[in-house]
């Protein structure tokens, strides 16, 4: 197997006084779909906002296909092909879809805009995902259903030959049909060979469409596993506990973690052997 | 995951639209709230209609004529209001620095001798200076606009004052700048410029609609292309015959006819806002950050350069405002640019379908609704009613307008549209 697309080694972040990351170890594979789950405060979002260089990062190392970067802002994001689809969407209601889609990035011909070529280039990337519930892309976003927002927000992060497609809970606020639509498009994504990585706090969504979980507990990752390999009932006593069976964050005394997380940074993709998995050995020192 | 979301008839690609199927669409988006221009134009017609059944001199081109002199000042402030408007801001000020402006203007002109295009500049370049701060502090600062522009508004009637030296007024005697409102274009080039506008407007029209069939995108069918080139040639032909006639009242001491010079001034100044509005990158930006900031500012908008060009460009129209204002009165003086000017050009905005709420609203808007509030201040004057009634129905009109906004927000939000 290749080295993942997203590696993240050891990466360490504190709001002030509290540390919300802790040593996290994290990857995604081009063509698969990495599931990140956790309860409420785990660092889900604090760790997707750090790869997207929303946050700056206290300590730790980002490889992106297989190079050390360093991202300064979303912009640097971007250009690295990272996009990140936000839960409230950010959507321009009062614009249509290829506005929304070519938003900050408008395509011009001298001082003009280029309505033509954005508006095919925006029909062809919809009709590349199969999106065929929308009626026009000159629709207004505000005439949209939450299913289709979701689906253009979806495209609007494909269009720029991104290669790492990160999505904060797609389905929250959606119906049995419009989540079936949209986990489908969340799995396209993964087939056309593009790294996905999905937070969600559905587990039928989770196992529906994910090749790999990850389980965040207390600002760690407590595992990152095939998602064949765990059962439901597994993946929620990570979640709740940090820890189910042998998988998950060791009980081990906290200074024999310390003397020995520097440098132990087992990753997913290097052995498909359970000891390997038990990737997490960080101070449990809450 | 294998469930099928997509049906068959959703496969099918959208028929061509025809004259019907567009016409049905604007029904139904008039039915979902999305009114556009249509309140303008209605209320323009039924006050035209009254106004012509209860006075004949209403209806002439000689009064036809007097609507654009007194409409102007108005109109322009609010052309530049939309743009800020438009980010759900506001500016208060735009009325005295419009007089502040003006006040450049006369003084650069009449005590400093300066030519009449510096001195035009200078007060240009005054207004944009004044939107500049004006707009910092909003974006940079924080401060709530209405609050920047309440203080800027009471300070600029005190620069006013101290400008031309408590009260005096200062008139222009500069020719140049006293023809912009006061004086006609020759009737042939009224003709010309009908011309060039119904034809520039045509090919302009079928260009667009023949570089996007040839894409392969859904343009307007040729009908409804048709409909408007042959609607905008009569309406603007009409007004331009009605304008060329003859309207001194004694025609052996002068001849009155053409069109006002400041009817092209408003159309340039309309088309070239319109086309930055709805054309350029700045324009779609100004749209986004009036609709969604924090989609804007993810998207890598300058959010804050965005806001402060606004209230640039506000404060620059108000200049060109001021200096219509002053060539219209042949003086400046402590009320140019004071009393009502603000309220109409806010109500002016409004009333032709600019949202108070941002992101909604063009440049045309604000000619229709500088119509709809010149035509009831001509209208009542010539009826002879006091100012107190003026104030009240004009407020009355001004409610009505931003009832009609609240309540097709509301409709929209309910009908998803």
């Amino acid at each position: 197997m290749t080295a993942p697309l997203l590696e993240v080694r050891n990466l360490n972040k504190s709001f002030g006084p509290v540390q919300v990351l802790r040593a996290v170890d994290f990857a995604a594979n081009a063509g698969e779909v990495t599931a990140l789950v956790g309860d409420n405060g785990a660092g889900k979002s604090t760790l997707v906002k750090c790869i997207g260089g929303i946050y700056p990062i206290d300590s730790g190392e980002v490889f992106f296909e297989g190079r050390h970067v360093t991202v300064h802002g979303p912009r640097d994001a971007a250009a690295l092909g990272i996009e990140i689809v936000y839960q409230d969407l950010a959507l321009c209601d009062n614009l249509d879809i290829v506005q929304n889609m070519f938003l900050g990035r408008e395509r011009k011909r001298g001082v003009l805009l280029d309505e033509g070529s954005m508006e095919q280039l925006a029909a062809r990337t919809l009709a590349g995902l199969s999106v065929r519930t929308v009626k026009s892309v000159r629709q207004h976003v505000s005439s949209l259903s939450g299913g289709q927002r979701q689906t253009v927000a979806i495209a609007k992060a494909v269009l720029w030959n991104s290669k790492l497609v990160i999505l904060d809970e797609p389905t929250a606020a959606l119906g049995v049909a419009q989540t079936a639509q949209v986990l489908e498009l969340v799995r396209r994504l993964a087939d056309n060979g593009l790294a996905v990585v999905i937070i969600s706090h559905n587990m039928n969504d989770v196992f529906a469409v994910a090749d790999r979980i990850a389980a965040m507990y207390l600002g760690q990752v407590a595992a990152l596993v095939p998602a064949t390999e765990v059962t439901h009932q597994q993946v929620v006593e990570l979640i709740t506990a940090g820890r189910s069976g042998n998988l998950g964050i060791a009980d081990s005394s906290l200074e024999m973690i310390e003397a020995e997380v520097v440098g132990d940074l087992a990753l997913p993709d290097h052995s498909t052997d359970q000891s390997r998995v038990d990737i997490k050995k960080t101070g449990v020192d809450e | 995951m294998t469930a099928a979301v997509t049906t068959r008839a959703d496969a099918m690609p959208a028929p061509a639209p025809s004259l019907r199927s567009q016409v049905r669409e604007y029904g139904q988006r008039l039915r979902g709230g999305d009114m556009g221009s249509l309140p303008a134009i209605a209320g323009l017609v039924v006050l035209c209609g009254v106004f012509s059944a209860l006075d004949p001199a209403f209806a002439t081109p000689r009064n036809f004529a007097n609507l654009f002199g007194q409409g102007a000042q108005i109109t322009v402030i609010a052309m530049g209001l939309v743009f800020v408007l438009l980010l759900g801001e506001i500016d208060l000020s735009a009325g005295y620095t419009s007089g502040v402006c003006a006040a450049v203007l006369a003084v650069l002109l009449t005590d400093k001798g300066w030519p009449w295009y510096l001195a035009v500049l200078a007060a240009l370049v005054t207004g944009t200076a004044i939107g500049s701060v004006l707009g910092t502090l909003v974006a940079k600062v924080g401060i709530p606009s209405f609050v920047v522009t309440l203080a800027a508004f009471l300070a600029f009637q005190g620069v006013l004052l101290i400008m031309i030296s408590g009260g005096k007024n200062i008139s222009i005697t500069d020719p140049t700048i006293l023809a912009l409102v006061n004086k006609n274009l020759p009737v042939w080039l009224g003709w010309t410029l009908y011309l060039v506008t119904v034809v520039g407007y045509a090919a302009l029209q079928l260009y667009r609609a023949r570089s996007r069939t040839r894409q392969g995108l859904v343009a307007q069918p040729m009908s409804v292309i048709l409909a408007k080139i042959a609607g905008l040639a009569v309406l603007l032909g009409l007004a331009t015959a009605a304008l060329n006639q003859e309207r001194s009242i004694n025609t052996l001491i002068t001849s009155l006819k053409g069109v006002p010079i400041v009817v092209p001034i408003i159309a340039v100044l309309l088309i070239f806002w319109t086309f930055v509005l709805g054309r350029t990158a700045f324009g779609r930006h100004l749209y986004a950050v009036g609709g969604n900031t924090e989609a804007a500012r993810r998207a890598g908008i300058a959010v804050d350069r965005i806001k402060i060009s606004a209230f640039m460009i506000c404060s620059t129209m108000a200049a060109v405002g001021g200096i219509l204002a002053a060539s219209r009165a042949n003086s400046v003086d402590p009320n140019t640019g004071g009393s009502n000017v603000l309220l109409y050009a806010v109500g002016a905005a409004v009333i032709g379908g600019t949202s108070l709420f941002g992101g909604k609203g063009r440049v045309i808007d604000a000619v229709l609704g500088g119509a709809v509030v010149a035509v009831i201040d001509n209208g009542m004057g010539l009826l002879g009613v006091t100012s107190g009634t003026k104030y009240v129905v004009t407020g009355g009109v001004l409610l009505l307008a931003a009832g009609v906004d609240a309540l097709s927000r509301r409709r929209a939000a309910a009908s998803g549209l």
